[in-house]
């Protein structure tokens, strides 16, 4: 436990310094970036969890949007009911505890979902799971809207603010940690290796679609997470928020920043993220009337798989480009960049 | 009994516009493994390529046979131009990379389809011209039929066979079902594996530009997103009548199609679009060969 | 990996920076000169539902260029600031707290979709900054706070209209309901006229339901047909409706269709064709009346976009004007007092009908049916509260 401590000092300073921010400036701030900050932190969740699938286990989940809205909607469900028939419990720190608690449940919940998406479509080899998830997108935004006590398709409005920036990134900070932990630890490496090669990985004796659920449940529960978080800063949920443009987004985050790089997720979605708030200040401004983003986004996918497919970190992560840190890497076979190994 | 019966007309007919789609899906992913995506966009182009070939010579004015058979044609050869576009520049390239980055790049084709679909064509739905208007209504006592999906039908299935003859009975088939065994090994026998799966794309791309226009006759309204929806549950469709296979994705698609139906008359309409996939992973759990597939075992 | 990619990575990051820098900056930019008014507007310029804010804006550009042109309001010229949303709700939180935060509006005009002003409202709200919605029909909008107004009837109202309509006008007794149940206006409209309908002495036969986006209706029209409806409620919009219209008349339903403000569109006529003939929904306005607000609207809306303005553009006008009017009658432009003067809104002549607001922030106007006749959508009688 000291010891595990002693490794992850950095961690703890990052989350430290979080509640630092959240304690001093972040009042200050104007509101505008502010918004800009709080949702690039729920991006930056989403693309480290679904990078866990995508990049470092090699599967194609195309339905993170849809463990979102599983997440966000059993979070604001349950503070929905507090705030209507105890409000003063969201208080204070007793409101800090019941979130985190709600935080769990939402991540959990959707973390079952992913299991039972998953174990079918895991099971086999192929591309099975990408359509699997797109269609558990729709399979579950058909569920939310035949719900009355969830709001069907009116959308659920009053939902507690209860996401601080501590709160988003703080778990920015931990869901990254996690990940970060996982993939290097014994079961992560199993991840890797069926990335690599699934025949091989299982002569080897890892249990495969063992090793592909368990990264596609670990990375549901972190959209939950998120999930919980957008409800809770929105104020407001409706099932088209949660279509597939949104996991699109976030497949996008996770392409561009490097399939298999953590760093590269993080920055990509941060990045991402403000540069659609400077392409809405061209049309804004009257440049172009024309909604190019999604174009431009689809556009980048096509042309990083055919120019540079491990995105534009590769799987390198920080430490690797800082120049104390380029000894390190001897020992990471495992984490060759794809490509080279087929 | 006569309700019942209505609805099982309702769904082979809705089953049959999916059976179009399904089997240029299923020939694609038969010779080069890969869910192509786009194969619903390309389905999109048709009806707009319709669309705009229609109201350019005036079809609309004038409905005939000729002017239907015309606009399938000019739709037809837009998309086997877009096919083999498609699998030229975003495909081809990534012959030897992983799976999954042929993966991500047939979601990308497919959404900058839709996207620069809904700029070129803007977003808001479009009117397909009747280019063609069979006489009257057809019904047997209370039993309605709509002409179109008769012929449609009818079509569906004459394709079917006619797929299966250039599969099984000609050169180019004998071609394409080498390249799908192994492409290595078929290349080393002299077939020329690039030219073969080009002209599968064309194939099948053109066959989703003759659906698109046959869809568009029969439900006018025509949108840039029109061809995602479909383009999934014709894949459901291919797998569940084992994917590759002619036949499963003809019998999986009209199986789908009555599904649906039936859904919607005696449970709940909102499931519709949920069904399809709910039929996708009971197959995959249970068999996932599908209907008419083959096991085939992995090679190392 | 060679040396220029790890070059990248680093551009990469930088890049990143200074997109955060550059943000900030705009951040920083000093609010305008005092001799304008701000007013924001948010609306879906692009996405699928495009054409609904694209109508709204030009509505909503054109009572500001009317206005300004008159001389402004109280001698200051109104500066009109849009946002796309892209159909998206936190696009549009994101877009209003730009807006205010950043652009200072005045006020703010929006949305047009209800999910939209909802993610919109509370945001509003907490910075006391008056804001309208041209037409999000939702009862719940304005629930959220006492700067959220709107100018359009709400749900309960419209859906009591058309029941009012077919029970007296028509005098139907039995009528089938086929409702998008992915679309909150149209569940929530198909509702209200169940309830008044079975209250003035109807029965609902048959209530089915579709999702927007679905192009094959025949089976639930197949179970409505054998219901024998006299009338077929479709309160959706006129995307699906056109096709609902053809597949009902090859399954033999002969019987008129009733709709709602969702209706209003030219494609309508054009994808249902000969289907849709005889129909009627309920309007906003009809562009046939002949006082003077609403030709001159139609006339100078023409002029300037080549095209028959919508209910929507109508209600992006009267918004406009509304809130304009109210900054006129305010004692000052503080926020507060235009909310005031807004609330105050009495007998207000717009184009689509006279407005009052209540006190629930919601205006209270007659609707107006329309029926489909040679492709056109003529007037066919008015309904008042």
């Amino acid at each position: 436990m000291k010891q595990l401590l002693l490794r992850s000092w950095k961690w703890l300073a990052a989350l430290a310094l979080v509640w630092a921010i959240q304690a001093t400036i972040i009042g200050d701030l104007d509101p505008y970036v502010f918004t800009i900050l709080m949702y690039a932190g729920i991006n930056v969740i989403l693309a480290v969890s679904l990078n866990l699938v995508n990049g470092f286990t090699g599967q194609f989940s195309m339905g993170h949007a849809g463990f979102m809205s599983v997440g966000g909607y059993v979070a604001a469900f349950v503070t929905l009911k507090l705030s209507e028939t105890n409000p003063e419990l969201l208080q204070g720190a007793m409101g800090s505890l019941i979130f985190a608690g709600v935080m769990l449940l939402a991540g959990t919940v959707a973390a079952l979902a992913g299991f039972l998406v998953g174990l079918p479509s895991l099971r086999l080899k192929g591309d099975y799971l990408a359509i699997v998830t797109l269609g558990f997108g729709e399979i579950i935004r058909v569920v939310i809207l035949n719900v009355d006590a969830i709001g069907g398709a009116r959308g659920l409005p009053g939902i507690p603010a209860l996401a601080s920036f501590g709160w988003v990134f703080s778990l920015a900070v931990v869901t990254t940690y996690s990940v970060w932990r996982l993939v290097n630890s014994a079961p992560g490496r199993e991840f890797l290796a069926v990335r690599e090669d699934e025949i091989a990985a299982e002569a080897m004796g890892v249990n495969t679609t063992r090793a592909k659920v368990r990264a596609f449940v670990i990375g549901a529960f972190f959209a939950g997470i998120a999930g919980a978080l957008f409800a809770h800063y929105l104020r407001y949920l409706n099932p088209q928020t949660f279509d597939f443009n949104r996991s699109f987004e976030v497949i996008i985050m996770v392409v561009l920043g490097g399939m298999g790089s953590v760093t590269g997720s993080v920055v990509a979605a941060l990045f991402l993220t403000f540069i659609r708030e400077a392409l809405r200040y061209l049309k804004d401004s009257g440049i172009t009337t024309l909604d190019f983003r999604m174009i431009i986004y689809s556009l980048m996918l096509i042309v990083l798989m055919l120019t540079r497919p491990n995105g534009l970190f590769g799987t390198r992560e920080l430490r690797d480009l800082l120049p104390s840190g380029r000894g390190k890497r001897s020992g990471k076979g495992a984490s060759q960049p794809q490509g080279v190994l087929r | 009994m006569i309700e019942f019966l209505q609805h099982t007309v309702n769904g082979i007919s809705v089953g049959s516009t999916y059976a179009l789609i399904a089997l240029g899906y299923t020939m694609v992913f038969g010779i080069l493994q890969l869910i192509n995506f786009a194969h619903g966009e390309v389905f999109m182009l048709g009806a707009f390529i319709g669309m705009y070939s229609a109201k350019h010579f005036g079809f609309g004015d004038q409905p005939s046979i000729g002017a239907l058979l015309l606009t399938l044609l000019i739709a037809m050869v837009g998309c086997a131009i877009m096919g083999f576009l498609i699998e030229r520049l975003a495909y081809r390239p990534l012959r030897k990379s992983p799976r999954i980055n042929v993966l991500i790049t047939a979601v990308g084709v497919s959404l900058f389809l839709q996207f620069a679909g809904q700029l070129g064509f803007g977003s808001d739905p479009k009117f397909f011209p009747q280019v063609f208007q069979p006489a009257g209504d057809w019904s047997i006592g209370e039993l309605r039929f709509n002409p179109l999906q008769v012929i449609v039908f009818a079509i569906s299935l004459v394709l079917m066979l006619v797929l299966q003859t250039i599969i099984f009975k000609t050169r180019l088939g004998r071609a394409m079902r080498a390249v799908s065994f192994n492409h290595d090994l078929a290349s080393l026998m002299g077939i020329p594996t690039n030219s073969i799966i080009s002209s599968t794309f064309m194939l099948g791309s053109s066959l989703a530009g003759a659906a698109g226009v046959l869809v568009g006759l029969i439900y006018p309204k025509i949108e840039p997103l029109m061809g995602t929806m479909p383009g999934l549950k014709a894949f459901v469709a291919a797998v569940l009548g084992g994917i590759g296979n002619v036949t499963g994705a003809v019998v999986g698609a009209i199986t789908l199609g009555l599904a649906e139906s039936y859904v919607v008359a005696y449970y709940a309409p909102t499931f519709r679009d949920a069904l399809a996939f709910v039929i996708l992973i009971l197959i995959l759990l249970f068999k996932p060969t599908g209907l008419f597939g083959i096991r085939r075992s992995e090679k190392v | 990996m060679s040396m220029s990619s790890k070059k990248l990575s680093f551009l990469f990051l930088a890049l990143t920076l200074a997109s955060v820098g550059c943000t900030q900056k705009q951040a920083a930019d000093a609010p305008a000169a005092s001799d304008v008014i701000k007013v924001g507007e948010v609306g879906s310029m692009t996405g699928t539902e495009g054409t609904f804010g694209v109508s709204t804006h030009n509505g909503i550009e054109l009572a500001i260029k009317q206005i300004n042109a008159k001389g402004g309001v109280k001698g200051k010229k109104l500066e009109l600031i849009s946002m796309d949303d892209q159909g998206k709700p936190e696009e549009a939180a994101t877009a209003v707290t730009k807006l205010i935060t950043q652009n200072k509006v005045a006020a703010i005009l929006g949305e047009v979709a209800s999910s939209r002003s909802m993610a919109m409202a509370p945001i509003a709200q907490q910075y006391q900054i008056p804001m309208i919605s041209p037409s999000s029909t939702n009862p719940k909008v304005t629930e959220l706070g006492d700067y959220i107004f709107r100018v359009c009837f709400i749900d309960p109202f419209q859906g009591t209209v058309m029941a009012k309509f077919a029970a007296e006008n028509l005098k139907l007794k039995k009528v089938a309901i086929l409702r998008d149940v992915k679309n909150d206006y149209s569940v929530g409209l198909a509702d209200y006229f169940a309830k008044k309908f079975k209250e003035m002495g109807g029965t609902i036969v048959a209530d089915q339901a579709y999702s927007s986006g679905d192009t094959d209706f025949k089976t639930q029209l197949t179970n409505i047909k054998g219901k024998g409806p006299e009338a077929l409620m479709v309160p959706g919009y006129y995307t699906e409706v056109g096709l609902i219209a053809r597949q009902a008349r090859e399954a033999g339903i002969t019987v008129p269709l009733l709709g709602g403000d969702g209706w209003d569109s030219p494609k309508l006529a054009e994808i249902g064709g000969k289907s849709v003939e005889g129909s009627y929904f309920s309007n906003h306005y009809s562009q046939e009346d002949q006082s003077a607000v609403v030709q001159t609207f139609v006339t100078e809306y023409k002029k300037a976009y080549n095209a028959v303005p919508d209910g929507l553009a109508a209600m992006g006008y009267d918004a406009a004007l509304v809130l304009a009017d109210a900054m006129n009658r305010a004692p000052d432009l503080n926020s507060a007092s235009v909310r005031t003067a807004i609330a105050q809104t009495v007998n207000f002549p717009g184009v689509t009908g006279t407005i009052t607001i209540n006190s629930e922030r919601n205006a209270v106007k007659p609707a107006v049916v329309l029926v489909v006749e040679n492709g056109q959508y003529k007037y066919r009688t008015t309904i008042t509260p």
